[in-house]
């Protein structure tokens, strides 16, 4: 391999990867830390607030962070089942596995604090509104996955199985929340909307963002240090 | 070849089928009681049951061609035929294919020809029966190919009847929504065409597509 290029593949062994997935994962928890501190500050203390909803909005912080990790980790998922089933990696299917219960958190937490803001300003804990149902399903996606990995003793097997199952879940995302999409507005359920939401002031958006940032960055340093356990478990 | 391969196993799998009556009218019963179970449950007040048996109906074929799941590869992985197969000449995603259709014509087709049944209990209206049967006809074999996928994952693995549950019933939600729905909306006198057009889209999809994934979920449990 040549001194130019990034050295792809030599970083695919458990053994050179396991020191820099430590470094990466200190980086990582740091910053998670620090745009945490800063999101929460601007989210809870610098924001105003809103003028419909009053305080109970600040749930969003949490909230919307959460729900996009959820969506994307699974994704992030499947593309590391796909390497792995077309390369052959042992990392790749370790980051599927390391990623899984993390996305389980964020669905779990995305439908946890959803249903403590639906309760004030719905009036109810639960709606069967797309993005709810959806999210739901979603989490019975992870669990499926991690409960397949569980079940099987043999691990070469375990990481395949999970990862096409994995694959298999990625494609069928999109026509779940479309057909869940469908089949709320056939109903013609609670007419409250997420997305008829007033314009956004400029820090709560900061603040959403920099809460993204803190999950984006604790994800990664809660997923490098599973693998890290990982490899040091079965090297 | 291939046309030949794939017509000896579904007429071996049908064959196999009707030495073993049991099975399929277990699956069959199961189907009958389950929908029984709701009035009972509910209360047997006329216009509740006419506006939630599509659902019931859907549901209920949803458990019953889940619960027969198990039994698509589970025989011939006992015996050694499946290893056979895998071995033999014929790709693998027509060999799932052809044992998915024995499948879905032993374990979906009587569920079918039986709704209308159930829908008269109900009191569905006779001009329903046309679009819950279309409804079933299309959305069945889509049960049966993508749990197909999951009855291989699961191959073998102890408990593997409710984890195949797990993995499974998520992914039958959009057919539980376009068949329920499309009943519902002839039902409110519009067209069920949306639906069903969707539902037979997503049949070929997965007719298409899903095979080759339970071939390569078969080679993985079986390595």
């Amino acid at each position: 391999m040549t001194t130019d290029s990034i050295k792809w593949f030599g970083y695919s062994s458990p053994q050179t990867f396991f020191p820099l997935a430590g470094r990466i994962a200190r980086i990582c928890a740091v910053l998670a830390v620090v745009f945490g501190v800063a999101g929460l500050y601007t989210g809870l203390f610098v924001a105003p607030t809103d003028a419909t909803q009053g305080e109970v909005y600040r749930v969003i912080f949490i909230h919307v962070p959460a729900a996009w990790m959820s969506m994307f980790l699974y994704v992030v998922m499947a593309f590391w089942a796909a390497v792995g089933l077309s390369f052959n990696t042992r990392l790749s299917f370790l980051m599927a596995r390391a990623l899984a219960p993390t996305g389980a958190l964020f669905t779990f937490i995305a439908l946890w604090t959803g249903s403590l803001w639906g309760k004030p300003t719905w009036g109810t804990w639960w709606v069967w509104d797309a993005r709810l149902t959806s999210e739901l399903i979603l989490l019975f996606l992870y669990f499926g996955f991690i409960a397949l990995q569980a079940s099987i003793d043999e691990r070469r097997r375990a990481d395949r199985a999970g990862a096409v199952l994995a694959i298999v879940g990625v494609v069928n995302i999109p026509i779940i929340y479309y057909s869940v999409k469908w089949w709320n507005t056939l109903h013609q359920g609670a007419s409250v909307s997420f997305t008829k939401a007033p314009s956004m002031a400029a820090t709560m958006f900061t603040g959403m963002i920099l809460m993204a940032l803190c999950f984006w960055m604790y994800s990664i340093a809660v997923a490098l240090t599973r693998v890290r356990c990982e490899i040091a478990e079965n090297p | 070849m291939i046309l030949t391969a794939s017509r000896t196993l579904v007429r071996r799998d049908l064959l196999l089928a009707l030495r073993r009556r049991s099975d399929v009218a277990t699956a069959l019963l199961f189907f009958i009681i389950v929908a029984s179970l709701f009035p009972l449950g509910i209360g047997a007040e006329p216009n509740l049951l006419r506006s939630i048996a599509p659902g019931v109906i859907w549901v209920a074929a949803l458990l019953s061609s889940m619960l027969s799941l198990s039994r698509l590869f589970a025989g011939d992985h006992a015996d050694g035929t499946l290893e056979q197969l895998v071995l033999g000449a014929a790709p693998l995603g027509v060999v799932v294919a052809s044992k998915t259709l024995a499948h879905w014509l032993v374990s979906g087709l009587p569920l079918v020809l039986i709704a209308p049944l159930i829908a008269l209990q109900y009191d569905v209206a006779a001009e329903l029966y046309g679009v819950l049967a279309v409804s079933l006809l299309l959305g069945t074999p889509i049960l049966s190919i993508i749990g197909a996928i999951g009855a291989a994952l699961t191959l073998g693995l102890r408990g593997g009847g409710v984890l195949l549950s797990l993995l499974v019933l998520p992914l039958y939600v959009p057919v539980l929504i376009l068949g329920a729905g499309a009943v519902e909306m002839a039902g409110a006198g519009l067209s069920p065409s949306g639906q069903l057009l969707l539902l037979g889209a997503m049949l070929i999809v997965a007719a298409v597509f899903a095979p080759w994934a339970t071939a390569a979920a078969l080679r993985i449990s079986l390595e």
